[in-house]
């Protein structure tokens, strides 16, 4: 008996009613179906949404103009608001944190992939570079305001952002170059040892140029994570209504994220529709940055 | 020279393990800080949370504020999975190449906006339409906030429930198919058990995205820290308190301030007990295939 259980086939039962059976598959693929619109038909309603809110917002003096108390400045016909000068601080502060992330987030990557001996601290290093990809970046704001803010002494200013924003992106980008070096085939790297090249020479001149493409793209991409954290930068006390772009590193300094947070906790409709607008703005920079990221990566992509 | 680039590539990897030392002192610190004035006790098993309030009065029972996320995890996860998992079953067994190669990336779009992007979402679109269904919802509600941080993190669970199912091999599906299983019996007793390791990654790493999420819960949730099971009535999370403070003129050093480190403290330790949990799923069930 048991010898017949065994052989008995788990899936008989689907062809016992086979209408019943059929109904059930289709209504299951309509349901998946509709699970995978979901999240299409929430992206296409968001922005939607933002676009129909920003209406009369949108207008050229977003860029130029310093923001405003008084809610009826946003429209024609008065002084004029936008948010220039957190446009220009949320550009100098990604471009200083770009500065600070190729150095180390290469730097790194290129340790544990050439440099590192298989070790145990190898190991430790990059597990823990896999765990800080996954702390919640207000937590990165506390280690900001702590050690940049406060015991380096440097204020809330625009290079205590940018080092926060670093070591928030740091781990993605230190993931994303290791793979852009692991994919250099290693025949190239012993054809240079064989003719007698040093470490350095061989990551240089052989590694960095055809991992450079990859490299990049990784890097564009965790930038454009970070022009949008909003938490650190509250944490670390960044200044909310600003009036002057920053005049250097050491300057205070607003941006977007900030100043939609600012314009969406306000009471009023007028101020809404402005974040909206603000937010366009926002999500074309990171359209702008994703497609340069796509460019890169097809012009150089040497599987196609 | 190369002794030199290599001390220096080394100091790069080195700052990483400076970071998550840098994140512990701070966190533990400030927390030794806090916890001389206020018992563990009473933090850890009070019921009201009250750090503003004059000295007498004031309460830092951290529960509400542990609720608070809870209700933001469970309603964005009621969401996240059921949705992203029937996603990923969709895109791996059921559309054709094209399809996934298009609607894949699309949906990861969603984890790309910037989350404050969502928290003016949720305030200015979803809960005006709740009020509309239930008008005694407040400006500020739980079921919103939860609902979006829920979409956030639908790629999430679909794009890596997605990478364990097509990793499993098709051998197992032909084998079934043999036995005259149905596409919905291969999809469902025989991908996503063999799946089942990587599927419940994808869960936790989500749920974790959820314990941190910040913006969206500053925005729409409110600022009110209660213990209450009314979804449509404001709640404070862990991270919306913290955010509170910091905009706040909270003097350094106060235990009201100072309780920013002990609540970083308990929100770094849940999500690091999560991800540790997440890696030791994988390793602990994964199945190999050849």
């Amino acid at each position: 008996m048991s010898r017949e259980r065994a052989l008995e086939n788990p899936f008989a039962s689907d062809a016992e009613n086979i209408g019943r059976t059929r109904l059930i598959g289709r209504l299951f693929v309509g349901v998946c179906f509709a699970s995978a619109m979901v999240g299409l038909v929430a992206l296409a309603t968001l922005l939607v949404d933002v676009f129909l809110q920003s209406r009369g917002y949108l207008t050229w003096e977003m860029l130029y103009y310093p923001p405003t108390q008084l809610p009826e400045n946003f429209t024609g016909g008065h002084r004029g608001a936008g948010a220039y000068p957190m446009i220009v601080g949320s550009i100098f502060l990604i471009a200083l944190t770009a500065v600070f992330t190729i150095f180390l987030g290469v730097g790194a990557a290129i340790y544990l992939e050439e440099y590192a001996p298989d070790t145990r601290l190898t190991a430790f290093i990059e597990a823990n570079v896999d765990n800080l990809a996954a702390v919640p970046s207000i937590v990165y704001g506390l280690l900001g305001l702590a050690v940049f803010v406060r015991w380096m002494n440097l204020g809330a200013v625009l290079l205590a952002g940018a080092l926060t924003l670093t070591l928030l992106i740091l781990p993605i980008v230190i993931v994303s170059t290791k793979e852009a070096i692991r994919a250099v085939p290693s025949s190239q790297r012993n054809a240079a040892y064989g003719i007698g090249a040093t470490e350095w020479q061989v990551t240089r001149d052989v590694v960095l140029p055809s991992a450079l493409p990859g490299i990049m793209t990784g890097l564009i991409l965790s930038l454009s994570r970070a022009i949008g954290e909003t938490a650190p930068l509250i944490m670390i006390g960044a200044a909310v209504t600003v009036l002057n772009p920053p005049s250097g590193p050491l300057s205070s300094f607003g941006a977007m994220p900030m100043q939609i947070y600012e314009w969406a906790s306000r009471p009023q409709d007028e101020f809404h529709q402005a974040a909206a607008a603000l937010i366009v703005v926002l999500l074309a920079i990171l359209l702008l940055m994703n497609l340069t990221a796509i460019l890169i990566r097809n012009k150089y992509d040497r599987r196609t | 020279m190369d002794r030199l680039t290599r001390w220096v590539f080394l100091s790069c990897a080195a700052v990483t393990v400076l970071t998550t030392a840098g994140i512990i002192v701070v966190l533990v610190a400030g927390s030794l800080d806090f916890f001389r004035d206020v018992s563990i006790l009473e933090y850890v098993t009070g019921t009201t949370w009250d750090p503003t309030a004059p000295p007498e009065q004031r309460s830092f029972g951290v529960l509400p504020l542990v609720w608070g996320t809870m209700v933001v995890v469970v309603g964005s996860a009621l969401v996240a999975i059921p949705i992203g998992t029937l996603t990923a079953i969709y895109l791996s067994e059921y559309a054709s190449e094209r399809t996934r190669k298009t609607l894949k990336p699309t949906l990861e779009v969603l984890a790309g906006i910037p989350t404050i992007v969502y928290g003016f979402f949720a305030l200015t679109f979803l809960t005006p339409q709740i009020q509309r269904l239930f008008p005694e919802t407040g400006t500020f509600n739980a079921l919103s906030a939860s609902i979006v941080v829920g979409i956030m993190i639908i790629p999430m669970v679909s794009s890596l429930s997605e990478d364990a199912m097509s990793s499993v091999p098709d051998d197992l599906r032909n084998a079934a198919y043999g036995l005259g299983a149905t596409k919905f019996t291969v999809s469902t007793s025989v991908v996503v058990p063999a799946a089942f390791s990587g599927i419940v990654a994808s869960y936790i790493l989500a749920v974790s995205r959820a314990v941190g999420e910040t913006m969206i819960v500053a925005l729409a949730m409110g600022n009110r820290p209660q213990l209450t099971s009314n979804v449509l009535d404001e709640m404070q999370t862990m991270t919306a308190f913290m955010v509170d403070v910091a905009r706040s003129d909270a003097s350094v050093g106060s235990p009201g301030y100072q309780s920013l480190f002990a609540v970083g403290l308990t929100l770094f330790a849940m999500t690091l007990v999560l991800n540790f949990f997440s890696m030791w799923i994988k390793a602990r069930y994964r199945e190999e295939y050849q």
